[in-house]
């Protein structure tokens, strides 16, 4: 495969340095391996650990998600980076992981979505949240709540909220390791905020600057 | 569409009309609904905060911490378990 001239650009660089690196590592070269492992650590666990909640099972599912990513080295097309695919190879065994875990009592998602009368009008008041919340982003303890309420969601809907709000992965991707439809996805995102924005509202109390 | 949109209605397509992907009429009615009804102003508000709170968690580690070191253990492990593949 040759390469053509092409101007000198920082995305350019960082294409032929990812196929420089897949030959590598397709060709089975122990340094490059190790490099790759190394620099994509760090964010691998950051990942697994936002999804699975603890160090330990975080450890076993990025161990699971190079190996598969070594695995499959033969069938990669380079149609997306390295680390975007490793990213999605370790989603999948982290979700796969958790799935396989024993799960706890949920709470009906109905049960969190705002109710309505016959008319269509709103069944329940809503209390006022504050103007500001960049101010809530940048306070930890904040940030902590909000992880905790998206551990409260049922499973189907959690997922849905950790891959595309905190991952940032699109839609169809997600649907994709999910094994749902976009059209679903979509829904099941929109309900997820719902019931997010119920179980947050409950600890309103933080809201106040004390 | 005939009659103003209801409450449930408008949260019901909430995400179209703030993803931008409704038709202008239908983005219109919505626009109106809003004029009209201050506490669905506030449901948006608050789920577009609790959209931005979400996001807020990405690139967090473990619970929120970020990983300080890579632990080499674990590096060992994959690479030991990679030879054998």
């Amino acid at each position: 495969m040759g390469l053509e001239p092409k101007t000198d650009s920082v995305v350019t660089a960082a294409a032929e340095d990812d196929a420089e690196r897949l030959r590598l590592l397709q060709r089975g070269d122990d340094a490059a391996s190790e490099q790759f492992v190394r620099d994509q650590m760090a964010r691998a666990l950051a990942v697994a650990g936002r999804i699975l909640g603890n160090e330990a099972d975080a450890h076993e599912a990025v161990q699971e998600g190079f190996l598969s990513f070594f695995r499959s080295l033969a069938e990669f097309r380079g149609d997306a980076a390295l680390s975007t695919w490793l990213h999605r190879i370790v989603v999948n065994a982290a979700l796969m992981k958790r799935r396989a875990m024993r799960r706890r009592p949920e709470t009906s998602i109905e049960s969190l979505l705002p109710r309505f009368l016959d008319d269509g009008h709103r069944a329940d008041p809503l209390p006022a949240w504050p103007e500001k919340t960049e101010d809530l982003v940048a306070r930890r303890e904040v940030r902590q709540l909000v992880r905790k309420k998206i551990d409260e969601l049922p499973e189907n809907y959690r997922n849905v909220i950790l891959l595309r709000d905190i991952e940032q992965i699109d839609t169809a991707e997600t649907a994709r390791l999910l094994g749902e439809t976009p059209g679903a996805i979509k829904t099941r995102l929109h309900r997820a905020r719902q019931a997010l924005r119920t179980l947050l509202e409950t600890e309103s109390h933080l809201w106040t600057d004390r | 569409m005939d009659r103003p949109l209801t409450c449930k209605e408008f949260i019901e397509f909430l995400d179209d009309y703030l993803s931008g992907t409704q038709a202008r009429e239908a983005r219109a009615e919505f626009e109106r609904h809003l004029k009209l009804c201050p506490p669905c102003v506030d449901y948006l508000k608050s789920y577009q905060a609790t959209v931005r709170l979400a996001s807020s968690l990405c690139g967090e580690g473990d619970g929120g911490k970020v990983p300080a070191a890579v632990p080499e253990d674990l590096v060992q492990a994959i690479l030991a378990a990679r030879k054998k593949l």
